[in-house]
């Protein structure tokens, strides 16, 4: 059948070459060019890739207003700056979201890990902690939009600390970024129950698109999660800290 | 079933727990960047360097890209490569703008030439 091709195929590509001979080979080759991955692994690297295009578009747009205004840009370590006990200290706020998003990140990795030994009890948890960390990275940005809004008086066209810019680009940012974090929350629940309940080991077909998936699937929602932490270490570098 | 076995990516748990705290210090660094003030440069070439390397790490064990087929990391990597085009080129681009404001906007010396009387 389809699948025994499949795992035929898996077989010889082991012995396949390695190197740029190797992507020659790959690429000229039957059936499939990427080897030794699920298709859905390919497809969900490739919708990332085109994820990265658009993320770069709006990152870049941001570099071209704040580099061609002639109006100061409101300094980032000022305006997202928390007072804690009666101390002031800059960018605290977002230095605690950026270490949430990369423990999530690690906790999914980990998932990933004993999803393949098919250990549920822990996949299950783990990706539930990952849904938790990135849960609280979107009520954390709640807040920060928030004061920006009624605190600072930032608007998308404008604000009182400087270049009118900012508003845009920064709301524009973050809520595509807060928007696939929200999205992925949702996506690790229902991945944990499916865990959880011992779908993948059944091979139960899917509620949305019928179809039977692995443990692989694990991997693939990692690849997702793993995504929208790198786009943040952009985000944190290029807007914050800039 | 023996479809996952030989397809899914296996690493030591440890491997992640050293990328997990390799980002965090790198995070503290990049935080210390704004926290210490440092300026101009030094603070550009700081964050760049910090922040590639975290995307880096996640990107090859998060993602497990260094363990693909190159075939794979090509078809990945390169079109995200030629974003540096658009980038480098918006950038010429903004500091173009940027020179003509400051000419012709607020008072700048284009705005003399311009009100100069014509016959």
């Amino acid at each position: 059948m389809a699948n025994e091709a499949v795992v035929e195929d898996t077989r010889r590509s082991i012995a396949m070459v390695e190197g740029l001979e190797g992507v020659v080979a790959d690429w000229s080759s039957d059936q499939r060019a990427f080897k030794r991955v699920p298709w859905g692994k390919a497809m969900m690297w490739i919708f990332l890739v085109s994820d990265t295009f658009i993320f770069t578009v709006f990152l870049t747009s941001y570099m071209t207003v704040r580099m061609s205004t002639t109006v100061p840009w409101p300094n980032p370590s000022e305006v997202f700056a928390l007072t804690l006990f009666g101390e002031h200290i800059p960018l605290l706020l977002i230095a605690i979201m950026t270490f949430i998003l990369i423990s999530s990140s690690g906790t999914m990795a980990m998932a990933v890990k004993f999803g393949y030994e098919k250990n549920r009890k822990m996949t299950a948890f783990l990706l539930v902690m990952t849904a938790l960390f990135g849960a609280s990275f979107v009520g954390m940005q709640a807040f920060e939009w928030t004061k920006l809004i009624i605190d600072e008086g930032v608007r998308p066209w404008g604000n009182p600390m400087g270049a009118a810019q900012f508003g845009a680009s920064f709301f524009m940012i973050t809520a595509f970024h807060g928007t696939h974090v929200t999205i992925g929350v949702i996506f690790l629940l229902i991945m944990a129950r499916k865990v959880w309940k011992g779908y993948l080991e059944d091979r139960k077909p899917g509620f949305f698109t019928s179809r039977r998936g692995g443990y692989e699937v694990v991997e693939i929602m990692g690849l997702y999660w793993h995504f929208v932490d790198l786009v943040w270490v952009f985000i944190f570098a290029l807007f914050y800290l800039w | 079933m023996s479809e996952a076995k030989v397809e899914g990516q296996q690493h030591p748990i440890s491997m992640y727990f050293w990328v997990w705290g390799l980002l965090f210090v790198l995070s503290t660094l990049s935080y210390m960047v704004d926290y210490l003030q440092f300026q101009g440069y030094l603070r550009w070439t700081l964050i760049l360097i910090f922040m590639f390397l975290k995307a880096g790490f996640i990107v090859a064990v998060f993602m497990h890209l260094y363990y693909e087929r190159l075939a794979m990391a090509c078809a990945i990597l390169i079109p995200t490569g030629a974003l540096m085009v658009l980038i480098s080129l918006m950038s010429f681009e903004a500091d173009y703008t940027k020179e003509t404001r400051e000419v012709y906007l607020d008072g700048g010396p284009g705005l003399l030439i311009m009100e100069e009387p014509t016959k």
